[in-house]
């Protein structure tokens, strides 16, 4: 029933639907915003299918226009591709859920644009982590990009600024990239991943490979904003309109680490074997000072957007720490760690960007405590990504932390227990921060000067949905974590570890 | 070292336009002129795909009956030349994308001088 077409149907779902959107929402931009639900919906549709099919068949491959791989170009999915897949397209289409009320207040009369472009930078995404060649990833990489930094482009002021530094760094990693990639093709001949791998596999790993593969890294890792390339993330996520960056946050990031992961540990193998490149390690000791710096410059922030966006260059070091710790534990700490940083993230910023509909700001310092009662639900999706996000049982934050400890301790390698240990402490000083204010009485206001009653003014269905189900899901995965591990990661982990 | 050089004067070449445009993109407080960094190291990536599909004594991969197909080093490779098609796209696209945001920033803060704009942010702020 699930044939290998199903690879190919994701990413030209959501490119046809980009399309598709400016004709259809020419006239009003509420029929483009509907277009695009149903692209995103399919696509959610099919990975959801492709993941099933990968469960049940192993790996998917799809040749296009019939030219066999390694000349022609190659979609696979297989467990790693399907998973993130299902991550991409779930964030994703809750997220154009979300885009039609928090543009029209944000950015008004730009919701058929918007709705495109989403669907563009979604086309990206999902592009690259299903593609089996090393060049189309690159092309789906750009298109990722570009489409991201002309949605961040639209927001406050700042945001344009913003947007060109993201640009040209993003290109900068980009070039990067290509580079690396060059070297490589330039010794090995070929583009495609299976095939590389194996030439890999047989051939010891020259000078130019070893540059190639650090150009590739590098390239990865400035799109990753892994620390110290980060230096583009935090205004762009600040300054864009919340609807961007609920989309982007939780997986562009991610999606460049997924590069570092495919080449990291499934092309050069897990041994690394004799390359002389201490890349996984240097992608963990990177991962944990972006932790460490994340999180305190977090606790500095008093704008609450801001502090997730340096709190996303914190979790993304967590995901380079156990792709660089190697090992087995290490490597499932990482992909569900993935997964549960997508649902917090994008939480964490519906709710934020809620906030800026309903308060018209989302600076910390002016929460108080009647937005508990103004805004109940959203208060409350947000406690409890804030609580997982901290790592407390039994919320989905616990369980990837969980992993990436063990990993840790398996390889005694202390010094990444620790950085984890003190980030979570970390983690706590800057959500119990704003969870404070919005729960307890201030000590300082008088009885009464307290409003008694306070209007309930909840966020609209549409915009408060997506939260609640993402908070709401991270308990289930939190509880369920056995099940992914065992059926969606387990099969994914690369031989030799 | 003269063979070093004729042998790799391409690849001297193109290092030293990667890095200008490199250095362009890093230090040069002119928005517009980081745009041409950013154009110079794409060019540059571009050039030095295009010159690894060079061959001595190799023409261009359309079947010549002279030439015959027995012998591929009489043919130029043709998947770099691809390859870069696809890639001077995308750096055409970004080109228009980051003009688009110059024209943006320069709307809204009557600048493009990269400390004067800082200056103007931080006023903002």
């Amino acid at each position: 029933m699930i044939g290998p077409q199903i690879c190919m149907l994701i990413p030209v779902v959501y490119l046809f639907g980009a399309l598709l959107v400016p004709l259809i929402g020419w006239r009003r931009g509420a029929a483009g915003w509907g277009m695009a639900l149903a692209a995103a919906a399919g696509a959610f549709f099919f990975s959801l299918g492709g993941l099933a099919g990968v469960l049940q068949r192993g790996s998917l491959s799809y040749h296009l226009g019939g030219w066999m791989p390694p000349i022609g170009i190659e979609f696979v999915m297989d467990p790693l591709s399907a998973f993130l897949e299902v991550v991409i397209t779930g964030i994703g289409l809750l997220a154009v859920v979300y885009t039609r009320r928090s543009v029209e207040h944000e950015i008004p009369d730009r919701l058929m644009p918007f709705s495109s472009l989403a669907l563009l930078v979604l086309t990206g995404l999902s592009g690259m982590v299903i593609t089996g060649d090393l060049f189309n990833l690159y092309v789906f990489l750009e298109i990722s990009a570009l489409a991201g930094y002309a949605l961040i482009a639209v927001g406050e002021r700042p945001a344009s600024y913003a947007a060109f530094r993201y640009l040209g760094m993003g290109t900068v990693g980009a070039s990067f990239y290509l580079l690396g990639l060059a070297f490589l093709y330039m010794t090995l001949g070929t583009l495609n991943m299976a095939d590389l791998s194996r030439m890999l596999a047989v051939t010891d790993v020259s000078a130019t490979v070893a540059v190639g593969l650090l150009l590739l890294f590098m390239g990865a890792a400035l799109k990753m904003a892994l620390f110290p390339m980060h230096g583009w993330l935090p205004d762009a996520y600040t300054h864009a309109s919340s609807a961007a960056t609920a989309l982007i946050a939780p997986i562009g990031t991610k999606v460049a680490g997924y590069i570092l992961i495919r080449v990291l540990l499934y092309l050069l193998g897990a041994g690394e074997k004799g390359s002389g490149l201490p890349l996984l390690s240097l992608l963990a000791y990177l991962g944990a000072a972006a932790v460490i710096y994340g999180s305190i410059l977090a606790v500095c922030q008093s704008e609450l957007k801001r502090m997730l966006a340096y709190s996303s260059i914190a979790q993304v070091g967590y995901i380079a720490i156990g792709v660089g710790l190697n090992s087995a534990l290490g490597f499932t700490g990482a992909v569900l760690h993935i997964l549960n940083h997508a649902c917090m993230k994008a939480s964490l910023f519906f709710v934020s960007g809620g906030l800026r509909l309903r308060l018209g700001h989302s600076r910390i310092p002016r929460f108080t405590n009647a937005l508990r009662r103004a805004m109940p639900w959203s208060s409350a999706a947000f406690a409890l990504a804030a609580l997982s996000m901290i790592g407390l049982p039994p919320t989905a934050g616990f369980f990837s932390k969980w992993y990436l400890a063990l990993g840790a301790i398996e390889q005694s390698r202390w010094l990444f227990l620790g950085v984890l240990l003190f980030s979570s402490l970390l983690n706590a000083v800057y959500f119990f921060r704003v969870l404070e204010r919005m729960y307890l009485d201030r000590p300082g206001i008088e009885p009464a000067e307290r409003p008694t009653s306070v209007a309930r003014h909840e966020a609209p269905p549409a915009m408060l949905l997506p939260a609640v189900a993402l908070s709401s899901a991270l308990l289930v995965i939190g509880l369920g974590n056995t099940w992914i591990v065992d059926r969606l990661i387990g099969p994914m982990i690369p031989g030799g570890m | 070292m003269i063979d070093l050089i004729r042998g790799h004067y391409v690849y001297f070449f193109l290092a030293g336009l990667f890095l200008i445009g490199l250095y362009a993109i890093m230090f040069k407080g002119n928005l517009m002129k980081k745009i041409i960094g950013m154009s110079i190291m794409q060019s540059s990536v571009i050039l030095f795909y295009v010159s690894s599909a060079y061959k001595d004594g190799g023409t261009v991969p359309v079947l010549d009956p002279r030439r015959g197909v027995e012998n591929p080093d009489l043919y130029l490779n043709p998947l770099p030349h691809c390859l870069m098609l696809t890639a001077i796209v995308v750096a055409v696209v970004t080109l228009g994308v980051s003009f688009a945001m110059i024209i943006d920033i320069y709307r809204n803060y009557e600048t493009i001088e990269e400390p004067l704009l800082l200056e103007r942010l931080k006023d903002e702020a």
